[in-house]
């Protein structure tokens, strides 16, 4: 068999067309959401948010009830608690993340380990931690909340774009000219702990991050204006993510390790192209 | 007619008062030009006025017909924006967008009264040129720009000259003044460059973690603070 009749193999099973779909979905949003956050310095707030989220997974492991019931709210709760404390300069957020990043983290890996029912805990955790296989093994329920979810997440980010670049660039600014800044800060703060959540799926928590950096900072490489910068962030979040997770079905790979080493290849290639570009203007 | 007086303004943060006290009103087409040390309370007293932070005691008092969608603003450059990416149009078209409530997009008008303003800054020619290319002083004229944006009325700068050179400071200050003017824009101005915006300036008001001196430019002039701050006295 060829590479292309494998993959037309493949893709006759409904579960990869569903973990395509939310791939494409999940990376999308992420890549988008990434070009504000990485901006405004908060880069790091997907990494802690998801450790949260891991937190939040594991009790509803004990608990034994649906984990989204459980780390939707949370997640939540925290990235709006987050946003706020860092806002009024109460917590340096770097220090809060970092504080809720690994405080989470601890916990939650106690609680599995003290009370998960499971015979094989570190392949439990190791599969959150790396998300490994769920993207896999994902309903169609996962599927059309994630769809749901993305065409809000999109919605908002195409209607609210000017707005969202004014607070992005100058909070107080925009605060003092009569933007109501809280309300783009929350409305941000909910978005971030529903993709946060959902990119667990795909990558597992300790990857999230790079979702959400690496395209954003591709784009930065090549291009001057916002809009352009969103645009590419989306495309290169997407291909990459697509690529991924086709070439981890090909060889067998984990699939979130293989989107970020993708992520990072097209870095690269980003600031080499910027590189050159930026020699043969000077050379004109 | 008056558009703010401050009472009795206390202002700082809660943990700190920075000063206290504060009296002081501005009519519509001044010229206020606030000077102090470092740490006086300049930026603190704009942020107040603003709403950016709350006043711990006293009051900012407006004209009734007037808000925060009147007021344009020019803070302190931040870090973060020297790298951001976005083209001269994008940032001052977003000075619109606290006048336009929950109306996502631009409208025509607003797109006409840009390039005016771009115009008259002398900034269109690079209007889709990239922010983080330009030089500092034309840096702060888009800003100024996205300023003007936002208002006709009142526009607050905060040490809007700190990263410019002699030139672009003289030519910046000449801008101002000369918008002060024709379109009878009030100004309230933080500077530490007092011998370069006095005589521009009508009021000045002078804080030492109280107001040590509020009056018009001539009363200043004639004060034994002129002979401090090594002013000509008398008028031009």
């Amino acid at each position: 068999m060829n590479i292309f009749e494998e993959l037309g193999y493949y893709l006759q099973f409904d579960f990869v067309k569903n973990a395509l779909i939310v791939g494409v979905l999940i990376s999308l949003c992420c890549a988008i959401l990434g070009v504000t956050l990485v901006l405004k310095r908060y880069a790091m707030i997907g990494d802690g948010l998801s450790h949260v989220a891991f937190g939040a997974m594991t009790f509803a492991i004990v608990l034994t009830i649906a984990d989204m019931y459980l780390m939707l709210p949370i997640t939540i709760l925290v990235a709006i608690l987050l946003v706020r404390m860092t806002n009024k300069g109460k917590v340096k957020n770097d220090t809060a993340i970092a504080m809720l990043s690994v405080g989470a983290l601890a916990i939650g890996y106690l609680v599995i380990n003290l009370f998960s029912s499971s015979a094989n805990v570190a392949s439990d955790v190791c599969t959150t931690l790396f998300g490994s296989t769920s993207i896999l093994t994902l309903g169609t329920f996962d599927v059309w909340l994630c769809i749901v979810l993305t065409v809000i997440v999109l919605t908002f980010f195409i209607v609210f774009h000017n707005k969202i670049f004014s607070v992005t660039f100058d909070e107080d600014f925009s605060n003092a000219t009569g933007t109501k800044t809280a309300i783009y800060n929350n409305i941000m703060a909910v978005i971030i702990g529903v993709i946060i959540v959902l990119a667990m799926k795909l990558v597992g928590s300790l990857l999230i991050s790079a979702l959400i950096v690496f395209p954003a900072i591709s784009a930065f490489r090549l291009f001057k204006s916002y809009k352009k910068v969103i645009i590419f962030a989306g495309i290169v979040g997407v291909f990459n993510s697509v690529i991924g997770i086709l070439v981890s079905m090909l060889w067998g790979t984990p699939i979130g390790a293989t989107i970020v080493v993708f992520d990072i290849f097209v870095y690269l290639i980003c600031w080499c192209l910027e590189i050159i570009l930026r020699g043969s203007k000077k050379t004109k | 007619m008056k558009i703010i007086e401050c009472k009795k303004l206390n202002i700082g943060y809660p943990d700190k008062l920075i000063c206290k006290d504060i009296n002081f009103s501005v009519d519509q087409g001044d010229y206020l030009c606030v000077i102090g040390e470092n740490g006086s309370g300049k930026s603190t007293l704009i942020k107040t006025l603003l709403g950016l932070i709350k006043p711990l005691g006293g009051k900012v008092l407006f004209d009734n017909n007037f808000n925060k969608t009147h007021v344009g603003y020019l803070p302190q450059q931040t870090d973060a924006q020297r790298d951001f990416p976005a083209t001269v149009k994008e940032i001052v078209m977003s000075g619109f967008i606290g006048r336009m409530g929950f109306r996502p997009f631009y409208n025509r008008a607003e797109k006409d009264k840009v390039q005016t303003i771009l115009k008259t800054l002398g900034i269109s020619d690079y209007q889709n040129r990239s922010f983080k290319e330009l030089s500092g002083g034309q840096q702060q004229r888009v800003l100024l720009a996205r300023a003007l944006c936002a208002t006709d009325e009142l526009l607050v700068l905060d040490e809007p000259t700190n990263a410019l050179d002699a030139r672009a400071i003289k030519n910046f200050y000449e801008l101002i003044a000369k918008l002060n003017k024709e379109n009878n824009l009030t100004i309230i101005m933080v500077s530490h460059n007092i011998e370069k915006v006095i005589d521009k300036a009508t009021h000045v008001l002078y804080l030492k973690n109280t107001v040590e001196f509020f009056g018009t430019k001539d009363e200043f002039l004639q004060s034994d603070y002129a002979r401090y701050f090594k002013l000509e006295g008398g008028q031009e």
